[in-house]
């Protein structure tokens, strides 16, 4: 379905006239019609039969290269001028244009039937009373149409009536937006009158006003004028297409949008082309290269002049046509054009695509991040991007899903001064807790979770004996909550929590004999051992970002006053009674011990209550609850009264489960010099505890800066600390310019040294005010200077905006990583976005370039994946640039023979299969199979990534030195062959250095050279390779002797005069000699070179390789993997890590959102008599208690 | 979008190729292979560079220049271009025995057969014996494609009109007296010239299948009558002619004229006095070109040619300089073991 969408993405952004506003009227074809809306038929395919061709053409001569070998082609049309026949041209470009046409005519096709599929779906539509199914392309602005549950919205509708109670409508948008939580949607209360009423239906004759088709899928402006009064509507009462109805049988809704128009296609806009570096430089090579052949056409132009001038009109008695110097070399330019094109060959770019596919088909393959546990294999979605991945400078990371698993376990716990959750030998030594540990038996209890593990026996030992602490605990963690359970089945509970921690927690006292079963909002019944208690809730206490602490008071059956309180330690025990005095040590030692786990800590205190003074505080609770003004600050004051002389319990420890590997990840990360910055939208408690937690942040370091200042002039002045005691007081700005004739000005923050090891965590907050124009260079020179850099709070805009800000000062690769939809701003703004798969959510996955189901495999992707790709990608640029400026030189050094007449060196068929035939396929082999040294070695020494990330293995330097080479290799292709032969004759006296057999001697000296020159580039020899190269070099001597046959001279006299000269040329010895002469000088000065470099100055690379041979060579084991150290032995506490949010203690009370247990599917006003459900609805905002009861894992999303 | 749980439909092939293991040779430029295959190929280079060079040593060439530029030559007389028929003498005397067989060639200089206009001006066709093309010559003859009277040329084209026309005659002195020395101009043009790119129409008498064609306007005789003495070495497939179509690569190239295997001159030309009797007929010196005469004999390697025997020994040698050098380099800057 997401390539689906993906496809409808394509052809967005069509837009006919400007539409002000749209006005239409439900059940009047004729007046809607007149607008000339569009109907609801989609087009996402850009062909049909008769444009394909056309068309396709159209679009690829509009790229560079095949245009340039168009005009190639005119210009060899002209006799005068063309210098190789026009085979040489149209096999390759014919070759290149169709596999293209192949490529998109397929890719059409699919898209053709997306469209039809999605087009004759069908639905119910009132037509002229009645209701009848069409085709969804015929559905047309105004019709009324009806949806059954399960059903895809067909366009965008106004909802009219539903079902459900109160024209509610449950629709899923996983598809528009990647949440996968319900929604509800709304209908009017005028419009939901008219229910399942197909007459009244028909006669509703409500006229929309409302805003022109715009993409914003969160807001919706308009009205609905019915019998003379006016309905405002908004996003509430629009089913978007795109969504899917569930939980609701059927509803009736009005067409407002259709097909393009909806704000599902309004919204696929296109998406941003991402090229990669190597891209760029690319095309700026390209260019340089055509100014290069301009150069040597020019010269070889004058020399044409100079010639013909002096030569060639003395030489006129034997040229054919009269001779005018200028205009000869005019026309020799041309031709020169022509036989010089090699230089730009049109392979290259087909090469490239070809690589980058090989390679991103390898990283589907990859079986070492394929993960098992819900199937998803790592997934290259663009496969133009693969050599960038070998380049990346920073990541940036999302935390809640990508990091993290987003699931919270109750991990250990100290209850009354006792350590649980640990196993320990008989030595008293920790064993270490791993999948294989046995679990604790959980059967006694018939409510417990499945799913929930603990290992150690003896908390249940205690609880089942009855110690009252014990008991207390779990009794508090079954109390203190706002959680709500929906019991689907009997004795099959399910807990809705707000946040993933709480769930742990209830889940955790469920497991351990408390269940908490159901609630009411004055009550609270729990199973406590098996009994059934009810508890009288008489208050909850709220959380709050300041309280950092929640409570509840309740009534014991027996009538026992309590108020149980759970909240951060540091704030519990400041209201702890002075009793607890020795308990508090041996918790907080506890908790310390916790803590340096990267646990999350919560303490846990209960008080009992004096119903007296309890009936006084309620009243004065009552006051200050509806209180005018000040409330909340009265409020807190009574709840600091009351919280107040507790008594401890205990802590628990919750753990914020890591995917499996990323501190190792990370680690390996940092070590090839990636610069790691996790951007999150949870608080910052949560964000530096997973810091710890991931090794990003460590204790050793000199300093953890925290930014939270609140005004712009307080964040400059913390970020201005200085780490660098001679540091400069301004950043260095490095200005210079790039790309395509130098037109783009970049700025570069340069790096600066930097004493001891820093990390920065700064908020949303302060980053909003870092991020303003004057001060974003401040903010990168210091982030840049601490190893680790956290942002937490921040929005997805601010997400991509830091990203932006590195990629602009840092002329970096960056790539972002995320699974969430709100991370998929900044997927699409880094170079690379990379998604996490197989989770809830889709959008992030959608939007891009690769995808794979967990964190660690990003270590794969990048250090193996990525550093092959880039090192095959610029082994290959290399080589070809090397392989065809050799080829084209040549010809430029005969020009000095032939009168600078453009005459080729080379057979003409030679030119045309040189690229294509006998190089291709060898070249394409070292691209896809080479390795330097194999994945085990990349992950032992990290640091192999980092001449990526220096653009090391093709620059601009690396062009230049490629093309001296290739002057050298020309001169002795050209010059040896030259000397050999000028003056010699055959062993049976007859001339040897005619046209063809010197052709022949010098295009076999350069195959065989440049073929050499491959081996010595291939580091990885695999049976392909050797294949392809001996197969290449064979099916060229097959084709020469094929084509100088005798037949082939008969059936196509003028295509092959080279007739009988491979016969006669290749018996020769010293034509042999020559050939061995030119190979040995063109590549033993290359090996010397490399073999000194190698011994002087060594590069990692070259270290590694060398340790790796010795390794085969010797047949000894390699060194074993050091061991990651996985615990942290830190004292450094974790603060209040609770994601949490204020005001669900508020709802849990009012009542207004309980229901009714069990029920088999959520109904969310089961109360629909009570006014009280009325009002709420009026006076609530919806996504509220929508999120409240369906998004128990979007903690992270604080938008 | 639909996930079956713990299915693995989707787990890729655990295959060699799939996974990048493909088993392969990971070569190393290590001091144990480089520096001793320096030392090889230097050696064998300079073995095959000896072998060469003494080859070489061994193979005779007699050159000589018969432009006539200089006032002294005897064809000085014979450079002006409006003196028809003119013949020259070219006298010679070797002190020692020319060891057979020996060739005999004419060469040219700074003459441009390279030149691409002039490569592509005939026609395939009409030289392969196809009489359409005799009608018709294919435009890329022009301006020899037909004659001031719109008759076509046989052969056409520049290629086939600036056949070398001088011709030779070899003469010993003995006991002053002139002998000639037999030339056997047979076989000097590539098989597949002879039997398969150039073919006469199958029309007898030949002269028939000219009809209505004229001769290209250098030559002195049609294509037919090139050789009367051989009427099998006429039209196309006349050895002088497929020599002179075979065009040269470089500006300055020598063509085989006759070999001298016959009779007395079967072991080589013996020492004692030579005159060649020279048909100077070729003008050069407008473009400055000169022409020249060579005999010369062959060995297994082919032609008299210092450069690859001492290219080989240069380079055999550097290779063992560089060996020696990489070899210093190794001791002294050996890979550090640990790191």
């Amino acid at each position: 379905m997401g390539s689906l969408l993906s496809r409808l993405g394509l052809e967005c952004g069509r837009k006919a006239v400007k539409e002000e506003e749209r006005h239409l009227r439900a059940n009047d074809r004729e007046l809607n019609l007149s607008y000339k809306y569009s109907d609801n038929a989609i087009k996402t395919s850009k062909y049909n039969i008769f444009t394909f061709l056309p068309l396709n053409l159209f679009e690829q001569f509009q790229r560079l290269a095949n245009a340039y070998f168009l005009f190639l082609l005119c210009l060899q049309s002209i006799p005068e001028v063309s210098s190789l026949p026009w085979y040489t041209t149209v096999v390759p470009l014919v070759l290149v244009l169709s596999m293209t046409m192949a490529k998109d005519g397929s890719d059409d096709m699919n898209r053709h039937r997306c469209d039809k599929q999605v087009n004759n779906r069908q639905v119910e539509v009132l037509v002229e009373g009645e209701l009848q199914s069409e085709k969804w392309m015929d559905v047309q602005v105004g019709d009324i149409v009806k949806l059954e549950n399960n059903q895809f919205v067909t366009a965008d509708l106004l909802l009219l009536s539903s079902s459900e109670p109160l024209n509610l409508v449950y629709i899923e948008t996983a598809e528009l937006d990647g949440e996968t939580n319900l929604k509800v949607k709304q209908a009017l209360t005028v419009t939901g009158k008219l229910e399942d009423s197909v007459e009244k239906l028909a006669n509703f004759n409500g006229e929309v006003r409302c805003e022109p088709p715009n993409n914003r899928l969160d807001k919706f402006t308009g009205t609905l004028t019915l019998k003379g009064e006016t309905y405002s509507l908004d996003n509430e009462r629009i089913l978007l297409r795109g969504c899917t109805l569930r939980n609701t049988q059927w509803c009736f809704g009005l067409v407002i949008f259709g097909g393009p128009d909806t704000k599902l296609m309004q919204n696929c806009g296109r998406t941003t082309f991402k090229r990669t570096s190597i891209d760029r430089l690319m095309n700026v090579l390209v260019l340089s290269i055509f100014g290069f052949l301009m150069i040597m056409c020019l010269i070889l132009a004058i020399g044409n002049g100079i010639w013909e001038y002096q030569e060639g009109s003395k030489f006129a008695a034997f040229l054919p046509k009269g001779v005018n110097a200028p205009f000869s070399a005019f026309l020799t330019f041309w031709s020169y054009v022509i036989i010089l094109n090699t230089v730009v060959p049109i392979s290259l770019y087909v090469s490239v695509e070809i690589i980058r596919l090989g390679n991103s088909f390898y990283i589907n393959w990859d079986r070492k991040m394929y993960y098992p546990k819900n199937d998803t294999p790592a997934e290259a979605r663009t496969t133009t991007l693969n050599e960038e991945l070998g380049q990346i400078k920073y990541i940036f990371s999302d935390k809640t899903g990508t990091l993290t698993q987003n699931v919270m376990t109750f991990n250990k716990c100290s209850i009354n001064g006792k350590a649980y959750g640990e196993l320990l030998d008989f030595s008293g030594q920790r064993v270490e807790i791993n999948e294989k540990t046995e679990k604790v038996d959980f059967s006694w209890n018939n409510l417990a979770d499945p799913k929930f593990c603990f290992h150690d026996n003896s908390l249940v030992e205690v609880v089942r004996e009855g110690n009252p602490e014990v008991q207390a605990f779990f009794r508090l963690l079954s109390l203190c909550h706002t959680v709500m359970p929906e019991e689907k089945k009997e004795g099959e509970l399910y807990y809705q929590a707000q946040s993933p921690d709480e769930g742990a927690l209830v889940t955790a006292a469920r497991n351990f004999g408390f269940v908490f079963r159901s609630r009411t909002p004055e009550s609270i019944t729990v199973v406590e051992m098996g009994e059934l208690v009810t508890y009288e809730l008489l208050a909850v206490l709220d959380f709050n970002n300041v309280r950092k602490r929640m409570s509840v008071i309740v009534r014991s059956p027996e009538g026992k006053l309590t108020l149980y309180c759970k909240g951060a330690d540091t704030i519990i025990f400041e209201r702890l009674n002075p009793s607890c005095s020795n308990l508090t040590e041996v918790t907080t030692l506890h908790l310390n011990e916790f803590a340096g786990e990267g646990l999350r800590t919560l303490a846990l205190a209960y008080k009992d209550i004096d119903p007296e003074y309890m009936e006084d505080w309620k009243l004065r609770h009552h006051v200050a609850n509806t209180a005018m003004d000040e409330r909340e600050e009265k409020l807190d004051a009574l709840y600091e009264e009351i919280e107040k002389g507790l008594l401890l319990l205990g802590s628990t420890a919750v753990e914020d489960k890591l995917q499996d590997g990323v501190p190792q990840t990370i680690e390996q990360l940092s070590k090839a010099d990636i610069k790691i910055w996790v951007l999150t939208g949870d608080k910052q408690e949560t964000a530096e505890n997973i810091g710890y937690s991931c090794n990003m942040l460590r204790e050793e370091m000199n300093e953890v800066f925290i930014v939270s200042a609140n005004t712009s002039e307080e964040v400059r002045k913390e970020l201005q600390r200085k780490m660098t005691p001679d540091g400069t007081e301004e950043p260095t700005v490095k200005k210079s310019r790039s790309g395509l004739f130098c037109l783009q000005k970049t700025e570069t923050v340069a790096d600066e040294p930097v004493n001891g090891e820093y990390a920065m965590v700064i908020n949303g907050h302060s980053l909003a005010f870092a991020l303003e124009k004057d001060m974003e260079i401040e903010l990168l020179r210091t982030a840049c200077m601490c190893q680790t850099v956290i942002c937490c709070r921040v929005t997805p805009l601010q997400k991509a905006q830091v990203v932006e800000l590195v990629k602009k000062y840092k002329q970096a690769v960056t790539l972002a990583i995320g699974d969430g939809a709100n991370d998929v701003s900044m997927i699409k703004a880094a170079h690379i976005g990379v998604g996490i798969s197989g989770q809830e959510g889709m959008q992030a996955v959608l939007s891009s370039d690769y995808s794979f189901a967990q964190f660690r495999y990003l270590q794969r992707l990048l250090l193996v994946h990525g550093r092959w790709s880039y090192l095959r990608m610029c082994k290959f640029l290399r080589y070809f640039f090397y392989k065809n400026f050799t080829f084209t030189f040549v010809h430029f050094w005969y020009g000095f023979f032939c009168g600078f007449s453009a005459q080729t060196v080379f057979d003409e068929w030679f030119i045309t299969l040189f690229n294509l035939v006998y190089t291709a396929l060898p070249v394409l082999s070292l691209s896809l199979f080479d390795q330097d040294v194999n994945d085990w070695w990349s992950f032992q020494y990290p640091q192999l990534y980092t001449p990526g990330q220096l653009n090391q293995y093709f620059s601009k330097r690396a062009f230049v030195y490629t093309v001296l080479h290739s002057g050298y290799s020309s001169l002795v292709l050209f010059f040896i062959p030259w000397a050999a032969m000028y003056d010699t004759v055959r062993d049976d006296g007859k001339e040897i250095v005619d046209y063809q057999s010197f052709a022949l001697l010098a295009q076999t000296c350069l195959l065989i050279a440049v073929s050499i020159q491959l081996g010595l580039d291939t580091h990885y020899w695999t049976a392909m390779n050797q294949f392809f190269l001996w197969g290449s070099l064979s099916v060229y001597f097959a084709v020469i002797f094929t084509m100088y046959s005798n037949g082939m001279f008969l059936t196509l006299t003028s295509s092959f005069p080279f007739i009988g000269t491979a016969r006669n040329s290749l018996n020769q010895p010293n034509v042999w000699l020559t050939m061995l002469l030119t190979s040995v000088l063109c590549v033993l000065p290359v090996v010397a070179y490399r073999f000194l470099r190698i011994l002087l100055w060594p590069t990692i690379n070259d270290k590694v390789r060398g340790r790796g041979y010795k390794v085969r060579q010797d047949k000894v084991l390699p060194p074993t993997p050091r061991r990651v150290q996985a615990r942290r032995t830190s004292t450094r506490r974790s603060g209040y890590a609770f994601s949490h949010a204020q005001g669900y203690g508020d709802l849990v009370t009012s009542g207004k959102f309980l229901r009714r247990t069990p029920k088999s599917r959520p109904a969310l006003f089961s109360q629909t008599d009570s006014p009280l459900a009325q009002t709420h609805i009026v006076g609530y905002s919806h996504n509220t208690c929508l999120i409240f009861l369906y998004s128990f894992c979007c903690c992270d999303c604080c938008f | 979008m639909m996930k079956e749980e713990l299915e693995t439909t989707n787990r890729p092939d655990n295959t060699a190729f799939t996974q990048q293991r493909l088993p392969a040779w990971q070569p190393m430029l290590s001091a144990g292979i480089v520096i001793p295959g320096f030392v090889l190929i230097g050696l064998a280079f300079i073995g095959i560079g000896v072998a060469l060079f003494i080859t070489s040593q061994n193979i005779t060439v007699l050159e000589k220049d018969y432009t006539g530029v200089e006032t002294t030559s005897d064809c000085y007389k014979c450079s002006n271009p409006s003196d028809k028929n003119c013949t020259c003498k070219l006298e010679f005397s070797l002190s020692t025995l020319f060891e057979g067989p020996v060739f005999f060639y004419y060469g040219l200089s700074n003459y441009f057969q390279s030149q691409r206009s002039y490569g592509a001006s005939k026609d395939e066709y009409q030289l392969s014996g196809d009489l359409d093309y005799f009608k018709t010559p294919i435009s890329a003859c022009s301006p020899y494609q037909y004659d001031a009277n719109q008759n076509p040329i046989v052969p056409c084209g520049s290629l086939a009109n600036s056949m070398f026309n001088d011709t030779f005659k070899l003469y010993q002195i003995v006991n002053g007296t002139k002998k000639l020395v037999p030339f056997d101009g047979k076989g000097i043009a590539w098989w597949t010239d002879y039997n398969i790119k150039y073919r006469n129409p199958s029309v007898t008498p030949l002269k028939n299948a000219f009809n209505g064609t004229v001769k290209p306007s250098f030559w002195s005789k049609p294509a037919y009558e090139l050789d009367t003495s051989d009427p099998s070495n006429n039209g196309f497939v006349n050895q002088d002619f497929l020599v002179w179509m075979r065009r040269a690569a470089l500006p300055d190239f020598r063509k085989l004229y006759r070999r001298i295997t016959e009779g007395d001159y079967a072991r080589g030309l013996p020492a004692g006095n030579y005159s060649l009797e020279i048909a100077y007929n070729y003008p050069v010196l407008s473009f400055g070109g000169r022409k020249k005469v060579v005999f010369s004999n062959v060995s297994w390697m082919g032609g008299k040619n210092q450069f690859l025997g001492i290219a080989y020994l240069v380079v055999g040698s550097l290779c063992v300089v560089m060996s020696m050098v990489m070899l210093i380099v190794y001791a002294k800057f050996k890979f550090p073991e640990d790191d």
